[in-house]
């Protein structure tokens, strides 16, 4: 196929850019269809909005980023749920979805506090791995249930929700883990910064790198995105679906575990209540971000940028003076609209591609 | 069939049953190197299966597996795509979402250094497959919106990429307009001449004789014979294909034809069907024969209003029925048993005796409430003139046999007592024994004046049953058979004509 210098119509008018990189996409220079190509993300869009948001509450108030605890609450605050929706965009690709990723962290935050008291001396390290490893196991139980028992994952998830949020409770009851029980070392890691960067933004975008650049370069990282595509091809094509899809909800468990022990880290105390309703919020983040509802397409890269922009809005929006109905409205919105885009622009883009067959055929 | 040192393919005595259906009884077929191989017989001879069984979809109960003269044995779509095996569906099945480089070389990409796929090394290449087949399609394009030609052009290019010593091709050419087989057919040539072998399931005879090398025959899920194409012709391959007594098999007792009670004038739906005219009479059997895909089930959905049409009218005892209203179908005295009864005629975990009363609910409703009690009393005439066994009305409909869910299906339909009954392939998956007692239920029902309107694949119940064939090809009725005239060469010949002119 040789590239063509113009790509026309029919009726002889030229193509815009954006739709030949739709529909053939080779006939652009590979420096064209980059920029193109990022031009035209979502992605982009939405970091456009992020700092269109960050702009207007900088200038109505400049500490909301020009204080050293506005700088570090704007890194800070969206890097927890920045973590669950790398997890839950993974899952969301391979058309599933994890609502349990809050009990998750409930139950590893306090797992956090109690391996602090009741194993003093344990490195902090080996409470990392464990917390990790706890959350995975509870990501497996979700993944074995979604796998072999060909039910939804919205019914097992929902189910699993209820079950991890009823062991922390029974397990904490009444009980809270203060900042006095926590070793000042580990308490110190929620808030330190290397170059103003808080540590916890550092791993957040460390693990967003990983999980981005696997997803793009991996056959395992191109099978999620097969099987969420349509799951019916992936057997047919000899996909491991089950293993893949175990896969997905052990690596968005894990991260939830890693989020419990941060979570500690950061804050300090834990009761049982912590991470309640966070699942929709990630849920939000990766809608947001640009990742189909039903699988197959988005990227980690924009479910980071959706959580960073729902937390900065929920920031936003008090110091702008908005009443809090409007500040939820505005996050619903949010959502309907970024669902609704996606809706159209992928009916638009199928008419689109379907044509520009039916032109050559 | 002995195989020889160039037999890619050899299958003996293969058989393959799902529960009581006996799908493939002894399949035999043995394909070589450098040839194209016609697989042909009616639906339900057992092609698709036998296909299924050489893609590892399903797992042969017994009989012999050769590929490149070592037994194999496959369990999963994967190790026969390792061993060399490609097939073809008729309707491809891609990730709409991914690239077509993507759908080419998914769950096998080329890696570059450090195991990373390398995404420059594999348009190149899927360039290089396109420009081999002669198509202009662009690998950085999503798959979503491709014509299924170009769906099939990318099976093709996956099957090549892997080297495929032997492809299947389960109806590609269905689908495909005239151009599109020719780009098709061009393919399959310069496959062949590369000493690959190939497998090509049709129903269009024309496009056998024009590709194929050499042909075989199935009837009733088992083999029946293997021809040059050379050596034989047309006529004789669909003797073959049907070659059997009908008569005894379906009892079909003549009944007083009435006055007409359907009346399907000019139906078409764009892009489905075209300009159906037919009547039904009261008393009288009809059968819509033709192949799987010619648009018989389409138009009985349209008649029954589930689906939407662009022109025409369907006229009830001389009522016109407004469209798109199967409530009003309903109360005209119409009556659908769908062909997938698991999905669309029966809830399956309700109980039969709710499923029976679900149609006639609203006249069951006691100051708006059912009792099971009322529901019981409802369905428990019904069940016991169907026969239905089940040891009680309030047992789970999921736990029958297909048999006794069809006259479930059925026996809900009948609790309306409706004036027609249009019924979508009545015994698919039924065991024999079963078969004559609902072909006989329905032979009664004609008798007792009842209009039926039958679809089946199956020719011989067709013409067993039906007072009058009306035979169905790409979305046009192509001929209407009395029953005298109805013989299996002039039902075939109708639903294989190839319309020359198709807009």
């Amino acid at each position: 196929m040789t590239p063509h210098t113009d790509v026309r119509h029919a009726d002889g008018t030229e193509a815009s850019t954006s739709e030949v990189l739709l529909v053939e996409p080779s006939a652009l220079s590979p420096a064209r269809r980059i920029t193109t190509t990022v031009l035209r993300s979502r992605e982009l869009s939405i970091f456009l909005v992020l700092i269109a948001v960050t702009v207007v509450a900088t200038l109505k108030n400049d500490s909301f980023l020009f204080s050293s605890d506005g700088w570090r609450n704007f890194l800070v605050n969206p890097s927890l749920l920045l973590l669950l929706a790398v997890g839950q965009a993974v899952v969301i690709i391979t058309r599933n979805v994890d609502l349990s990723v809050g009990s998750i962290m409930a139950l590893t935050a306090y797992l956090t506090g109690r391996l602090f008291i009741d194993q003093p001396g344990l490195p902090v390290v080996a409470v990392f791995a464990l917390c990790i490893l706890a959350g995975g196991v509870l990501g497996l139980v979700n993944g074995l249930l979604v796998a072999y028992f060909n039910v939804p994952a919205l019914v097992i998830t929902l189910g699993t929700l209820y079950i991890y949020r009823g062991i922390v409770l029974s397990w904490a009851g009444s009980d809270r883990i203060n900042a006095g029980d926590l070793p000042s070392g580990f308490l110190a890691l929620g808030n330190k910064a290397i170059l103003t960067i808080p540590v916890l933004t550092i791993i957040a975008l460390a693990v967003l790198a990983v999980v981005g650049y696997y997803l793009y370069t991996a056959r395992g990282g191109r099978e999620f995105y097969a099987i969420g595509s349509d799951p019916d091809a992936a057997v047919l094509y000899g996909l491991d679906v089950r293993r893949r899809v175990l896969a997905a909800f052990v690596l968005s468990g894990a991260l939830a575990g890693l989020v419990g022990v941060l979570y500690t880290a950061r804050y300090g105390t834990v009761s049982s209540g912590v991470g309640s309703g966070i699942e929709l919020q990630a849920v939000a983040a990766v809608v947001i971000g640009g990742v189909a509802i039903f699988g197959g397409s988005g990227t980690v890269w924009g479910a980071a940028i959706g959580a960073f922009l729902l937390v900065t809005i929920n920031r936003a929006l008090p110091s702008l003076g908005i009443e809090d109905f409007w500040q939820r409205a505005v996050v619903g919105a949010l959502i309907l609209g970024a669902i609704v885009l996606d809706r159209v622009l992928a009916n638009r883009q199928a008419t689109k591609l379907a044509e520009a067959r039916e032109m050559t055929a | 069939m002995t195989g020889t040192a160039t037999t890619v393919l050899e299958l003996r005595d293969v058989s393959k049953s799902f529960g009581p259906v006996i799908a493939l009884r002894s399949g035999s077929l043995a394909v070589e190197a450098g040839s194209i191989h016609a697989l042909v017989g009616e639906n339900g001879a057992g092609k698709s299966t036998l296909v299924k069984v050489v893609a590892g979809v399903h797992r042969r109960d017994s009989g012999d597996f050769l590929l490149g003269g070592e037994r194999v044995d496959f369990g999963s779509t994967s190790e026969s795509k390792a061993a060399g095996v490609a097939v073809i569906y008729q309707e491809p099945t891609l990730f709409p979402d991914l690239s077509v480089t993507e759908n080419i070389f998914m769950g096998r990409q080329l890696l570059g250094s450090g195991r990373r796929i390398d995404r420059a090394a594999m348009y190149a290449e899927a360039e290089a497959l396109f420009e081999r087949l002669g198509v202009d399609l662009d690998p950085r394009r999503p798959a979503r919106g491709l014509s299924i030609a170009d769906q099939q052009i990318i099976e093709i290019a996956k099957a090549i990429s892997l080297d495929a010593r032997l492809l299947i091709m389960d109806e590609p050419t269905a689908a495909l307009s005239g151009v599109e087989v020719e780009r098709l057919f061009a393919v399959a040539r310069s496959l062949r001449d590369e000493g690959r072998a190939l497998v090509f399931i049709s129903h269009r005879f024309d496009e056998v004789f024009a590709l194929c090398d050499t042909i075989t025959v199935m009837r009733d899920g088992a083999y029946v014979a293997t021809h040059l194409t050379e050596d034989t012709s047309s006529p004789a391959i669909v003797a073959e294909m049907v070659g059997r007594e009908v008569a005894d098999l379906f009892p079909k007792t003549p009944a007083q034809i009435g006055e007409p009670v359907l009346e399907v004038d000019g139906l078409q739906a764009r892009g489905v069907f075209h300009d159906v005219s037919f009547t039904v009479h009261r008393g009288e059997i009809v059968g819509l024969a033709g192949l799987v895909g010619a648009g018989r089930s389409e138009i009985a959905r349209a008649v029954f209003g589930v689906d939407g049409y662009d022109a025409g009218s369907v006229r009830m005892n001389g009522r016109e029925i407004a469209r798109r209203k199967p409530r009003a179908a309903i109360e005209a005295g119409m009556a659908f048993v769908p062909e997938d009864r698991r999905a669309q005629g029966l809830v399956t975990e309700a109980s039969v005796a709710r499923n029976v009363a679900s149609v006639i609910r609203g006249g069951l409703a006691r100051a708006g409430l059912i009792t099971t009690g009322a529901e019981n009393r409802a369905a428990g005439p019904w069940a016991g003139r169907l026969e239905v066994k089940t040891n009680a009305l309030d047992m789970s409909a999921r736990t029958m046999s297909g048999g006794n869910q069809q006259k479930v299906v059925i026996a809900k339909w009948l609790a309306t007592e409706p004036d027609l009954l249009i019924i979508d392939e009545p015994t698919r998956g039924i065991d024999v024994g079963t078969k004559a007692e609902v072909h006989r239920l329905l032979s009664e029902l004609a008798g007792q004046g009842m209009a039926i309107l039958m679809i089946s694949s199956e020719l011989p119940e067709v013409l067993g049953m039906a007072d009058r064939v009306l035979v169905v090809c790409e979305g046009r009725i192509t001929a209407d058979l009395p029953r005298e005239d109805a013989t299996p060469e002039a039902v075939m010949h109708a639903a294989t004509r190839q319309l020359e002119v198709t807009g």
